[in-house]
């Protein structure tokens, strides 16, 4: 029976994580991106919400379950917030979440009470790598089986706090599987250098790193899923969810700031909003992000079911990609001058839509 | 309730026999029908008409029972009712078989809708009883004029009461009058006519009348020849002292002041479009879906296949084409569907509704055309149904409100603004 309304549960979610994003997120977004660092107090703030253990069940320390629905939605109040919080956020869900999905007995009972502390864990998810073409099933990091270990070689991108990290989960070509797989990497860890800090065009408070492999012999226990290993695609389905989310969120919020500003600002004698060609794309962009929240609704929907999602994640991926950009861009352009000026958020959220086709992994161009 | 996106029960089940329509009478006479417009498409009409009479039946009793409780003879939906999404589901079926045959379905269809919406329980009984039972009937909605399109408040059909008879008298013409030759000559049918007490008074003025078949004065003028959807019935109709009883009028034919607070008649009618604009949406969904089936089809035939989620770069460019076709064609289904619900949940669903057509009119209305592109010369061969399908969608971004219109009716609720802040 198709409904679209939140249960109260979720309502109280969003509306919690929607206060910090607007009380909290919004207040010290600029000062941030522009300073290259975020508040240590705003991420615990943002911790303390609870939102991971909330996604974990008693057995591992948590007080909730996986839900990608209830995922998605706390993702767009995050994105509707700022970006670059929400990453640092939602880092440590980026090694949590696959270990819940695709770890053994041993390895979810092991690392996931760690995700539950009254501390941000921390841990950091290195699966991007530093090339054009990049292809999530194809990976160019390479894990070699030799004896009771694993070794891993190559370059990875956009880890983010990775100086910090105690645990990184490192995903690698497993050569004689002939699949992506993932491994558990503690650290010190020797052959595992951090680059120096990457800069982006966006979100520039987040703090990422490259991180390079030579040789980095990890446990073959080590091995998320052990000798099953895992399916990489069940990984990707839920972060393209709640990337796509996020950027539904980052739509949201320019499209909300275009829409205030052109009914305040006044061209030829009236609010420019009297004016269809500024009216008429607030109503597409109003659409269109209506239409990729469903989207991505109905793909976290059929995960949750248990039923293949892959196919619904990637579209909605791919339109969150589209959708967020063209609505960052059109905000920009709502405002003019004033929205090429860095005292408006649009310009920002214009940078930070661009990253999604990247952070997507290569869904989209 | 919490977010579903489950087909309720109810709504599955119809599919199979939809299907069978769809594919057994609709497809096979496409071509036929397109080549041969202002032939009846018998088969179909036949067909179908004992379905749409029982469902006709089963709504008018649903009606007048509510009436009766008390419920006044407003817009209120049964809870938890499956009826719009059912439709939906339906139309977009039958508009994959084919559109232009789907909108001869006979029926009371926009004119039954206005007279459920606002009608007298007496109204409606003797309006829509016909519909019950018989032979096939139509309704019809009569808005349009040559003067008078998107701007429905430019409308110079004039109704003066005659106050000897007791009779409206009516005085214009309509054009585009989708199923009012079938309504008024071809079946002892009814179509709903909007005219002007006072037009002075703009919308204020304006009164929804019904005029049945046989009416005095009322002549089908002329059949139009169409770019799509010509199994379609399209007409013009002139009223010469057309003269229809008192108790035609739909809603009260006191007149108020403009700004004074809209009529319920006219309101009532107009909120008609909460409903029948998802149903655009869905025919033109169905059109899509067609286009791109075959079109996924032909493209297989050669070898090209979409591999499941795979890097866009690992993609050509027809590859692409293919996922953006079906990503917009999604989307805008769940915008539909979402339209549909809301409004079988009772709630409002203006905003929703106008979205959906946008998005449906203009991703279907592209879809085609790309459709037709792909498949080269099997594209714009009149062998094939795609060219044909690339006509027939496009209706669907032009009634019911243009794709402009519909936007404006958006960017009007998303703003907060009045038909006067923004034009
Ligand atoms: C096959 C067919 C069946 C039809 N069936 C029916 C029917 O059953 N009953 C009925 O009453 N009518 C029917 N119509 C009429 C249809 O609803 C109108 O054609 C439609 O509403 C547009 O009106 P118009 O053709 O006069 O265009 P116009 O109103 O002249 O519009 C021309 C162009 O200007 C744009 N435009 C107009 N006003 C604005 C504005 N304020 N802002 C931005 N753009 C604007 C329009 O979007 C359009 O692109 C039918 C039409 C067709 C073709």
């Amino acid at each position: 029976m198709y409904t679209f309304d939140l249960t109260d549960e979720q309502r109280m979610l969003t509306d919690m994580v929607h206060r910090y994003s607007e009380r909290t997120l919004r207040k010290i977004y600029r000062e941030a991106e522009e300073s290259h660092e975020l508040p240590p107090e705003v991420i615990e703030q943002g911790w303390e919400l609870g939102l991971l253990p909330a996604s974990l069940p008693e057995d591992y320390g948590g007080f909730g379950e996986y839900s990608a629905l209830n995922g998605a939605l706390i993702a767009e109040e995050l994105g509707y917030g700022d970006m670059a919080a929400s990453l640092a956020l939602l880092a440590p869900n980026l090694v949590a979440t696959p270990i819940y999905l695709c770890g053994t007995e041993e390895q979810k009972q092991t690392y996931l009470p760690l995700f539950t502390d009254a501390e941000p864990p921390k841990a950091a998810s290195a699966f991007l790598e530093p090339v054009i073409l990049f292809d999530p099933y194809q990976l160019r990091a390479t894990a070699r089986r030799e004896g009771d270990a694993y070794v891993l070689n190559g370059k990875k991108a956009m880890v983010i706090n990775a100086p910090e990290a105690e645990l990184f989960l490192i995903y690698a070509h497993d050569e004689k599987a002939d699949s992506p797989q993932a491994f558990l990497v503690p650290t010190p860890a020797e052959g595992l250098s951090i680059g120096e800090r990457e800069k982006w065009m966006g979100f520039n408070a987040l703090k990422t790193f490259g991180v390079e492999l030579k040789d980095v012999r990890v446990p073959a226990v080590n091995r998320l899923g052990g000798a099953a290993g895992i399916d990489v695609q069940r990984i990707l389905n839920s972060s393209r969810i709640a990337l796509s989310a996020l950027g539904v969120g980052l739509a949201r919020a320019a499209y909300e700031y275009a829409r205030d500003y052109a009914k305040e600002r006044v061209a030829f004698g009236e609010p420019i909003a009297h004016r269809q060609s500024i009216a008429f794309m607030l109503a597409e962009m109003a659409i269109d992000i209506d239409a990729t929240r469903l989207m991505v609704w109905e793909a976290a929907w059929k995960l949750d079911k248990g039923q293949n999602a892959t196919h619904d994640a990637y579209l909605a991926a791919r339109y969150a990609t589209h959708v967020s950009l063209k609505v960052t861009d059109g905000a920009v352009q709502v405002l003019g001058g004033h929205g090429y000026i860095r005292e408006h958020p649009v310009e920002l959220w214009l940078r930070n839509a661009r990253s999604l086709a990247t952070l997507l992994g290569a869904v989209t161009v | 309730m919490p977010i579903d996106f489950e087909v309720p029960e109810d709504v599955k089940n119809q599919g199979n026999l939809t299907q069978m329509v769809a594919e057994q009478v609709m497809r096979k006479s496409s071509r036929y029908y397109d080549e041969h417009e202002h032939e009846r498409p018998m088969e179909y009409i036949n067909f179908i008409w004992p379905f749409m009479k029982t469902m006709e039946a089963a709504n008018l009793k649903h009606s007048l029972k509510r009436a009766d409780k008390g419920n006044g003879n407003g817009n209120g939906h049964k809870k938890a009712s499956t009826a719009q999404v059912g439709m939906i589901h339906l139309i977009e079926s039958l508009s994959w078989g084919d559109a232009g045959i789907y909108l001869s379905t006979p029926s009371s269809a926009l004119a039954g809708a206005a007279i459920q919406a606002v009608g007298t329980p007496d109204q409606k009984e003797r309006f829509l009883d016909r519909f019950t039972h018989g032979e096939p009937k139509w309704g019809a909605m009569a808005m349009t004029e040559p003067n008078a399109g998107s701007d429905t408040s430019a409308i110079r059909t004039r109704a003066k009461l005659d106050p000897e008879t007791n009779e409206w008298v009516l005085n214009g013409e309509k054009i585009f009058v989708t199923n009012g030759k079938l309504a008024l000559e071809e079946s002892d049918g009814l179509i709903v006519v909007w005219a002007t007490l006072d037009p002075s008074l703009g919308r204020a003025g304006m009164r929804p009348f019904v005029v049945e078949a046989g009416a005095p004065g009322v002549t089908v003028t002329k059949q139009e020849h169409k770019l799509g959807i010509r199994a379609s019935d399209t007409v013009s109709i002139v009223f010469e002292d057309a003269r229809i009883p008192y108790d035609n009028i739909l809603g009260s034919p006191e007149l108020k002041k403009p700004g004074a607070k809209t009529e319920k008649g006219f309101k009532g009618a107009m909120r008609t479009f909460d409903s029948s604009r998802p149903f655009v949406a869905a025919s033109a969904l169905g059109v899509g879906r067609a286009a791109l089936e075959f079109t996924r089809q032909k493209l297989a035939e050669e070898g090209i296949t979409v591999p499941e989620a795979a890097p866009y770069h690992k993609l050509s460019a027809i590859q692409r084409d293919l996922i953006q076709m079906e990503a917009d064609l999604k989307a805008a289904w769940l915008l539909t569907v979402r339209a549909g619900a809301l409004m079988d949940a009772g709630k409002p669903n203006s905003l929703e509704a106008s979205m959906c057509k946008v998005k449906a009119g203009k991703s279907v209305t592209t879809i085609t055309q790309k459709c037709v592109e792909l498949l080269g010369p099997l594209g714009y061969s009149r062998e094939f149904l795609v060219e044909k399908w690339m006509r027939d969608a496009k209706i669907n971004d032009i009634f019911e409100g243009t794709g402009q219109i519909n936007t404006l009716i958006v960017a009007r609720r998303i703003l907060g603004y009045s038909r006067r802040e923004l034009k």
